[in-house]
């Protein structure tokens, strides 16, 4: 089918929007009630989540058992299996929804795939074992509108995640789809396209906050026979995973929203650098490139407006360095990825020394429905430097682990506490880490501030590109500073000093002090080293890779003087600091510790209280494991 | 490393693909993930064809090859094992897991076993961070693993 004029592509939209019509109306419906194929229901739809999450806990054999048990009874005409994208509710994975009634099962497995067809579908009975349960009431609840971790939440960028088919282009045009492209390329100048997005406020959700329709405007302006569109899908950051979403759930927002893009600053030529780590991703992207040229939606005069757009994928190879704009253009053009020195900005002189507006993922997300809701609508959400909501992948030492979207101005403790359901197992809250390595780790005293741009970055952290990590009492802040630096070390590239060689000497000095053989002055070295780091280093990478260090420095300075002057670690994580010993009143001398201990470090008579050699314990916790009388302890 | 002379079909392989784009050097990150699917690794005799096809210095490839944490010069194991070191597996207990695979295996980061079963990796994020701590042991996504659990899951693959 091939899409000539804007008429074709309502004409599209129009036949398809019969099959979301059913899903945005469950969506709205507020009448509890179940319903099945039995008592008069006479269409169905079952979703279910084809995210990574997910996938890894087999939702895809989830949706093969209810299709064969569907096709079994003769029913598969009456309901549609469609797999989507990212729910965002990755803790109670895999999760299945039941249409119209919008029935919200969690922890699905394949063998629940029988009791969904027969009691639900047909008999219009819930399963109610595979309700969420409110942690609070100790109701279940049915509709995912009415859990606590979807109330506070408002999907711009993830707004087809988990709704509609990411490998279907005309669930997309149901949903005004490629509408903001068409109306862009045959009734709007560039200019306007450009003052439209800047109008919104939008700024770059990579992590460097610079407003989009500024950038695209310098683009436009350099003048070059070929200029790129280049999507930064190379998601770096360890524990983050929303550009990965988007791109699964809905790729088609981001080949409409790179074609916008190219009309705007006079483009023909897109590029998609995707980190090879993420082949659902690169398949659903590929299909869609695929599906929008099939349809005339890439390609030659697009519309008949004159203007061609098309879009090719690069493979990244894991170097977070990459994410820098300038390192990822030399790696697309095959070299190591370094960066350069700016200016010259890619926006002169970038892929192949053309003119290159590089954007990421959800910075692309927002921009078609920026333009068919306008930008006035985008800038009401938001706070008033920083427009519109984010994209956070809510992960650690929290109930709801999940991805989550949210109004820029929410607060961590909004999220913390109320979409991500508070701290697992009713420990304490100790920080929250934004900004990846890069970003720094908030405190409990932070909690109010409102999440945006300007606020994080004030506070020592920033926004990074969206990961947001719980940390609780159990967690150590220097080991957590280390394993970052760990990191940033490991992703150096090496070529300018600061960052190779600085960050090594950080990375030892907090070696030195989780290794119980710091000093006070090391922290001293750690502040002033860091310091110079950040204002001496090349690009991003370096300039921010002593934050960990420095915020929680910051933080939890007594912590870190605890390492150092009483040798202690309060979270029991730096090895080199803990003692286990066996409590001889609690130990029944049951042998098993014994038993499992690596290192022959117990020793003791059965029946008889068990005691640990020091000299020869490694310090491996697996003692304390085994136990099953809590005889074992750390100090 | 030895100057281990390539399989015939292999070199084949690496030619079509080097072919295939065009002998440019601007694709040599495209060639070298598809040249690796051909063994697994990119063995030193390997980077050497490619660089003499594409007409580049063999120091420009060895120099992707070694910048870029997805390209490999050792050949993995029949079950590659590849923990999680994403921050979210980090806080929920990874580096204990990843402490255990090496101790129960013998065998640090980036190395196989002798017998060319297991091989372990570190590796940043597989976005299933509800299932925190994670291990992929070849396509196999293990969620919510403990250090007692490793010993099982090796011997059951074994």
């Amino acid at each position: 089918m091939k899409v000539l004029t804007i008429e074709d592509l309502k004409a599209v939209r129009t036949a398809a929007a019969k099959k979301l019509f059913l899903r945005e109306e469950s969506d709205k419906s507020t009448d509890g009630h179940s319903s099945g194929l039995d008592a008069g229901t006479s269409h169905m739809q079952v979703l279910i989540c084809g995210g990574t999450g997910c996938k890894a806990s087999s939702s895809h054999l989830i949706c093969d058992k209810i299709k064969e048990l569907l096709e079994d009874r003769g029913l598969s005409d009456k309901v549609d299996v469609i797999t989507t994208g990212c729910f965002g509710f990755c803790e109670k994975g895999p999760v299945v929804k039941i249409i119209p009634d919008n029935t919200f099962y969690t922890q699905v497995t394949p063998d629940d795939a029988h009791d969904i067809v027969n009691e639900h579908i047909i008999g219009g009975r819930r399963v109610e074992r595979l309700l969420y349960v409110d942690p609070k009431t100790g109701q279940s609840v049915s509709d995912s509108k009415h859990i606590d971790f979807y109330r506070k939440q408002k999907r711009v960028a993830l707004r087809n995640c988990g709704f509609i088919d990411p490998e279907n282009i005309e669930e997309y045009i149901a949903r005004d789809g490629y509408f903001a492209l068409a109306t862009s390329i045959l009734q709007k100048t560039p200019d306007d396209v450009i003052e439209e997005v800047k109008r919104s406020g939008l700024r770059g959700r990579g992590g460097g906050g610079f407003p989009t329709g500024v950038k695209w405007g310098f683009a436009r302006k350099s003048v070059s026979d070929i200029k790129y569109v280049v999507c930064n899908a190379d998601e770096g950051d360890p524990g983050a995973f929303m550009d990965r979403s988007i791109m699964e759930g809905d790729p088609h927002s981001i080949v409409e929203a790179m074609a916008i893009c190219g009309y705007s600053i006079g483009s023909s030529k897109g590029l998609v650098y995707i980190r090879a780590e993420y082949p659902l991703a690169i398949h659903r992207l590929k299909t869609a490139i695929g599906q929008a040229r099939e349809w005339g939606l890439l390609g030659d005069n697009i519309l008949g407006s004159g203007f061609n757009f098309d879009i090719e994928i690069r493979y990244g190879a894991g170097a977070f360095v990459c994410g820098e704009e300038t390192a990822l253009i030399h790696s697309m053009e095959g070299k190591r990825g370094e960066p350069t020195m700016k200016p010259p900005f890619p926006a002169e002189s970038g892929y192949l020394g053309k003119p290159t507006n590089v954007n990421n993922v959800e910075t692309f997300a927002n921009i078609p429905v920026i333009l068919t809701r306008g930008a006035d609508w985008f800038a009401s959400i938001g706070t008033e430097k920083s427009k519109g909501t984010k994209v956070f992948a809510l992960a650690g030492k929290i109930n709801n682990v999940g991805l989550i979207e949210v109004p820029m101005g929410t607060t961590l403790r909004e999220v913390i506490y109320e979409i991500g359901g508070g701290i697992k197992g009713g420990k304490k809250f100790k920080a929250v880490q934004t900004g990846g390595p890069s970003g720094g780790c908030l405190t409990e005293k932070h909690l109010d501030i409102p999440i945006d741009f300007d606020s994080l970055l004030a506070e020592g952290s920033m926004m990074g590109s969206g990961g947001m990590i719980v940390m609780d009492e159990d967690d150590c802040m220097v080991s957590v500073a280390r394993f970052y630096l760990d990191f940033t070390v490991e992703e150096s590239c090496g070529k300018c000093t600061p960052c190779r060689i600085g960050n090594k000497r950080l990375l030892e000095t907090l070696d030195k002090i989780t290794g119980g053989r710091g000093t006070e002055e090391d922290l001293k070295t750690l502040s002033v080293l860091g310091k110079v780091i950040k204002d001496t280093a090349l690009c991003g990478l370096g300039q921010t890779s002593p934050n960990p260090v420095l915020s929680t420095l910051n933080n939890f300075y007594d912590e870190y003087l605890e390492h150092v002057r009483d040798h202690k670690c309060r979270a029991k994580q730096c090895k080199a600091l803990l003692t286990y010993s066996i409590n001889p009143s609690l130990c029944i001398g049951c042998h098993l510790c014994a038993k499992n201990c690596p290192a022959d470090a117990i020793i003791g008579d059965v029946r008889k209280p068990h005691i640990i050699n020091p000299n020869n314990c490694i310090r491996c916790g697996m003692c304390m494991a085994r136990c099953k009388f809590k005889a074992i302890s750390v100090n | 490393m030895p100057d281990t002379k390539l399989p015939c079909d292999v070199a084949e392989k690496v030619n079509a693909i080097c072919q295939a784009y065009g002998d440019n050097p601007g694709e040599l990150i495209n060639i070298l993930h598809e040249a690796q699917h051909v063994m697994g690794y990119l063995p030193e005799e390997m980077q050497r064809m490619i660089a003499r096809r594409l007409g580049i210095p063999v120091s420009k490839v060895y120099g992707v090859v070694t910048f870029y944490a997805f390209f490999t010069m050792t050949a993995k194991g029949k079950y590659p094992i590849s923990v999680c070191m994403g921050t979210a597996c980090y806080v929920r207990g990874s580096e204990k897991l990843l402490e255990e695979f090496k101790r129960v295996l013998g065998i640090d980061v980036g190395e196989t076993t002798p017998d060319g079963k297991f091989s372990l990796d570190c590796l940043r994020c597989v976005g299933a961070c509800g299932l925190a701590p994670v291990v992929m042991i070849g396509d196999k996504v293990y969620g919510r693993l403990q250090p007692v659990d490793v010993k099982r899951i090796l011997e059951e693959l074994d």
